[in-house]
């Protein structure tokens, strides 16, 4: 039995600590959300004003097509396992994850894997440029040679979740602590338990898609050639049955983040627990039958289109049950608003906001105006922005003091959040106009019309990005502070998180813990 | 305080809205700025569009209103430092019915008028004219079915503009050499495809996007009501010029239509013609320089230099400055190799393709001396 | 021991299982389900016509064009560009070809057709487009297309456009379409 943490470097290579491994994947996560986020500053800066002033169009589709595939790949989906790894363990006062050293392995093939991503952009011919989408042929035929390492990149990218997803459901059906039903699983565990689901039925779909690439590209099939009797449409389905689950993956856990943080700071008890497992589960389940939602366009017959249309609306009703249910929760509580209570708070009526513009997006023959226009950009980060990334930050600051035994200062704390706040408002909200003025996505230049838009965006970018460089600031000297937290934290937080001192013993609950 | 002014926007942004719509100048040369809303656009599909936008629009405002007004109530009245003490209440079979039922009525409210509008977008049969409408990297090609018109529409914005050194023109990168005429009150049906890879057709006044997707064929169908010039733009990821391969339609009265076609197809004829002809060298070199500057430049780039490996330089070109025959070959079929470069013996007449050739054997440095008749390409297109 | 050898045992049996249906069980159910539903503007295999009559009450505009796919040089196109049939009348019509290089090439052309409800009740009984179409230099063809319109193709369509667009294939070798 180990006595603590190892000693030197060696120490992260071979841990099968959930602790270390989840710290690993935090600290992984927001250098590619840094470098995610340098990519978006690229293409504001060319955006700023109409003109070609800095990059040629070929580098700009480069810095699009990257900035999304770190962002979704490299940013959102390891810290939400990162946040998995630290909390869920604790949550159910398991002593680790249940396969520890699949648990190491998970992690440490993502820096390999985005290395040689990261790498594609000083190859011949440039890194991948065919969007984070890239549809068919224009990513087969088309494309640079670095291709084929985006699609090995994505392999692993893929690997290293069904990994993680496998681990997770081990660890919740195999090691609560007794007399921890599943109806008593805080609603992290829960939100997460059923993403790992969504995750192991569709990143098998997301391998064939990019399988089928490769085969197109190198060995002379035809899965997306209509010269051999393919379809570049096909490609399109099996993607977005890929990708459409892959966005509420991209939530689902934010959801669970936020319904931990808002009881504690409304002091009340999380409204309709059950209520949300429904909801989160009917989510999951909706998520599998709208993925044709992207392809309005693409020329589907009329019964598919009207179906699509269908589903895509009706998945706004478990969401928006679990909107109400978080305000019911505030409702009549007593509330106090340190730094996770407004990130929090942010993320209700922000990604509201983002539910409100994609319901839009759902009536199908209006989206003939809004698809692969700016108004989407808009949409999908404000669910991710202030969505995902929001719910991420709020889970920091709350989780903090428990991982590092300090509380972090809250004015700058504040500070942040009013800055990232201000910030990505300015930035994505008047997307929405540049949209329906009719500004078409992924384009370097643009008409006058669209000027004015597109200015404020690029400077909300920027500031934007200085609230990140704050947050890291923020993080390093917390870690570094003298500021004892205790092992509470907040007033009368719920979860056994709490009951363990800060900051956490590398190994808790080598017993299982008894519940009251 | 910037939450409670987000409240307070959305009924004030239809205010605007309507506003903004009915200050719209007919004027074609204004840019119109500040742009915040959908256009209602010439067509009654168009008009169908934006009632539905508008319709969900307004639901999701007034949905945003109550429920985060309550939030806000919430958030100031039931705040700790104001003495609030927490309830204890957890859950409410009731409320959750309430508020499972309600948004699915108002879903039920709003299906039926999409339902419908799509519909009508989806009946493409007893056309009164049919398009077919190929996207190419990065074109359009128009073709009037039984009239034997086509055409190719290509970006004139000045790379001038683009490069910041001369100021920019109000149609900047929405302006083409050869827009698609159309007549006003009929029902036009476009059928649509692409040559390379999938693009997007949109135009946002006639609210028309249809995908070209390559190898196969779809169709979409307008009926403009109000003659004018209409903008749009390609809609989907196509590779680097994406964003400059504008469309332009022009609707206007039937007899200005019939007008229009009779002198194209005669036109036509007359470039036909014209293959028999015999040009100056000068006449070649002068026209080749307009051709290379609209057909040529965005990949070969001015001074002919490319953007090596995908598009070779002209100047000191071995093509260029070898045997006529080859140089023919490339520029009428196409690189076997590379499918950058396309085949523009069918997007150029005998005309173009002759002085073009000319001017890059001559250009640049390359000063080859010798030139190039249209006899001479009808003859390489056999 | 023996447990978790059991385990293993079924668990293998099951993979195997696994790849067993999907490489053998799933292509055919995938053939059937689009044969059924037509989907993708796909007019399907070969058709064996049945002698059902002909429906004289009512024509049917069928169009043809014809296109080039990437930089194909062939001069491809309809020799007649619509004909009006009856549903249930079997028709011939024949697109002409020419490789206009100075090299041996081969297409294959690929059929899409409009209104997708339209598709399955398109039936072509010979077409160019079941096999690769070789043309030497300077070789020109003029290729068959024999067709019926079914004759429960519904009332409300009455115009069917066939759109044919050739593929160059010289490079990926002779590659058979046959559905």
């Amino acid at each position: 039995m180990a006595h603590g943490p190892a000693k030197g470097l060696t120490r992260w290579l071979y841990t099968t600590n959930h602790k270390d491994i989840g710290s690993m994947y935090l600290w992984f996560s927001f250098a590619m959300f840094l470098l995610g986020g340098v990519f978006a500053l690229v293409i504001r800066a060319e955006l700023f004003e109409p003109g070609l002033q800095i990059v040629e169009p070929e580098l700009f589709n480069q810095m699009t097509t990257m900035h999304g595939l770190i962002m979704v790949f490299g940013a959102v989906m390891p810290a939400f396992v990162g946040l998995a790894n630290w909390m869920i363990p604790m949550m159910i006062g398991a002593p680790d994850m249940a396969l520890p050293r699949m648990n190491n392995w998970s992690f440490w093939i993502l820096p390999f894997a985005f290395a040689m991503l990261t790498g594609t952009l000083f190859m011949d011919g440039g890194a991948p440029n065919f969007g984070w989408t890239f549809y068919a042929p224009l990513s087969t035929t088309y494309a640079p040679p670095s291709v084929t390492f985006f699609i090995f990149a994505v392999h692993i990218m893929g690997a290293s979740s069904i990994m993680g997803s496998i681990n997770i459901i081990a660890t919740i059906i195999n090691l609560r602590a007794p007399g921890m039903t599943y109806m008593k699983m805080p609603l992290f565990v829960w939100t997460w338990l059923i993403t790992a689901y969504l995750l192991i039925a569709v990143m098998p779909v997301l391998a064939g898609v990019v399988t089928m690439m490769l085969f197109d590209i190198h060995f002379g099939t035809s899965f997306f050639d209509a010269a051999g009797g393919g379809d570049p449409v096909l490609f399109q389905h099996v993607f977005w049955f890929f990708g459409h689950p892959e966005v509420y993956i991209m939530i689902l856990p934010a959801f669970g983040i936020v319904s931990a943080i808002i009881p504690t700071f409304a002091r009340k008890p999380l409204f309709g627990y059950s209520s949300m497992v429904y909801a989160t589960s009917s989510i999951a389940f909706l998520s599998f039958v709208v993925w044709a939602h992207h392809m309005f366009t693409v020329g589907m017959p009329l019964a598919g289109e009207l179906a699509f249309m269908y589903m895509t609306m009706l998945i706004a009703v478990p969401t928006g049950v679990k909107v109400f249910n978080w305000i019911a929760t505030m409702f009549r509580g007593s509330m106090t608003f340190e730094t996770p209570m407004l990130f929090s708070v942010a993320f209700v009526i922000l990604f509201s906001i983002g539910g409100f513009s994609g319901l839009m997006l759902a009536i199908a023959p209006a989206d003939f105006q809004y698809h692969d226009t700016y108004f989407v950009v808009a949409h999908f980060h404000y669910v991710l922005v202030p969505g995902a990334i929001f719910s991420i930050t709020a889970g920091v600051y709350y989780w903090l003091p428990k991982w590092c035994g300090n509380m972090y200062n809250e004015t700058m704390g504040k500070t942040h959040f009013w800055l990232a706040f201000i910030g990505l408002n300015l930035t994505f909200f008047p997307m929405h106009f540049a949209g329906l003025a009719g500004m078409p996505r992924r384009i370097p230049d643009y008409n006058m019309m669209f000027a004015d838009w597109n200015m404020l965006s690029s400077i909300g970018a920027f500031l934007f990005a200085g609230a990140q460089i704050l947050f890291l600031y923020n993080v390093i000297a917390t870690i570094r502070s003298n500021n004892k937290a205790t092992a509470e934290v907040w007033e009368n937080p719920e979860g056994l998180e709490w009951t363990v001192p800060s900051p956490a013993p590398y190994h808790t609950f080598s017993k299982p813990p008894k519940l009251s | 305080m910037l939450n409670r002014a987000r409240s307070l926007f959305c009924p004030l942004l239809v205010a605007v809205c309507s506003t903004a719509i009915s200050m719209q100048s007919s004027a074609e040369e204004e840019v119109e700025r500040w742009g915040l809303n959908m256009t209602e656009g010439v067509t009654a599909t168009s008009r169908n569009i934006y009632g539905l936008h508008m319709d969900i629009l307004i639901w999701c405002c007034v949905i945003g209103v109550v429920v985060f007004g309550v939030m806000f109530y919430s958030m100031i009245m039931h705040r700790k430092s104001r003495g609030a003490k927490a309830d204890n209440f957890h859950e409410s079979t009731t409320l959750e019915i309430i508020w499972t039922v309600i948004p699915f009525a108002i879903l039920i409210i709003m299906a039926f008028p999409a339902t419908t509008t799509l519909k009508e977008i989806y009946d493409t049969d007893e056309a009164d004219m049919d398009i077919v409408i190929t996207g190419y990297q990065w074109k359009w090609k128009y073709e009037y079915l039984g009239q034997d018109v086509s055409f190719f529409s290509l970006l004139t914005t000045p790379s001038s503009e683009i490069k910041n050194e001369t100021a920019k023109n109000p149609n900047y990168l929405l302006e083409v050499d050869e827009p698609l005429v159309i007549p006003i009150n009929k029902k036009i049906r476009f059928l649509i495809t692409a040559n390379d890879v999938i693009h997007s057709w949109w135009v946002p006044a006639l609210a028309v996007k249809k995908d070209a997707i390559p190898g196969f064929m779809n169709s979409s169908w307008t009926r403009v009501d109000v003659p004018g010039i209409y903008r749009g733009q390609c809609a989907e990821l196509c590779g680097k010029d994406h964003g400059f391969m504008p469309i332009v339609v022009k609707a206007v009265p039937q007899a200005e239509y019939d007008e229009w076609i009779t002198k194209r197809r005669e036109s036509a004829a007359k470039l036909k013609a014209m293959a028999n002809q015999t040009f100056t060298f000068d006449e070649l070199y002068t026209k080749g320089e307009q051709v290379y500057n609209t057909a040529c430049v965005a990949c070969h780039q001015p001074g002919g230099v490319g953007i090596p490996p995908t598009f070779p330089a002209i100047k000191g070109s071995l093509v260029a400055t070898g045997p006529i025959e080859g140089h023919l070959n490339m520029v009428i079929n196409g690189s076997s190799k590379n499918p950058a470069m396309a085949a523009f013996g069918e997007q150029l007449s005998e005309v173009d393709l002759a002085a073009v050739v000319t001017y890059q054997r001559n250009a640049f440095g390359n000063n080859m001396g010798d030139s190039v008749q249209p006899i001479d390409v009808l003859k390489a297109k056999q | 021991m023996d447990a978790n050898y059991k385990v293993t045992v079924k668990l293998t049996i099951l993979v195997v299982g696994m790849f067993v249906f999907a490489i053998f069980i799933l292509p055919p159910l995938y053939d059937v389900f689009c044969d059924i539903t037509g989907l993708n503007g796909k007019t399907g295999k070969q058709y064996k016509a049945v002698s059902a009559g002909i429906d004289k009450s009512r024509t049917v505009k069928v169009q043809f064009l014809a296109t080039n796919n990437e930089t194909m040089p062939w001069h491809f196109k309809p020799m007649m560009s619509e004909i009006r049939v009856h549903p249930g009348e079997e028709i011939e019509v024949k697109f002409y070809a020419k490789n206009p290089t100075k090299n041996d090439m081969v297409g294959q052309a690929v059929p899409s057709v409009i209104p997708f409800k339209a598709a399955e009740y398109f039936h072509k009984t010979e077409c160019f487009c079941f096999n690769n179409q070789p043309l030497k230099a300077g070789e020109s063809a003029e290729l068959p297309l024999r067709f019926i319109v079914d004759r429960d193709v519904a009332k409300t369509v009455n115009t069917i456009t066939l759109s044919y667009t050739m593929f160059d294939i010289t490079a990926a070798k002779a590659v058979s379409i046959n559905n």
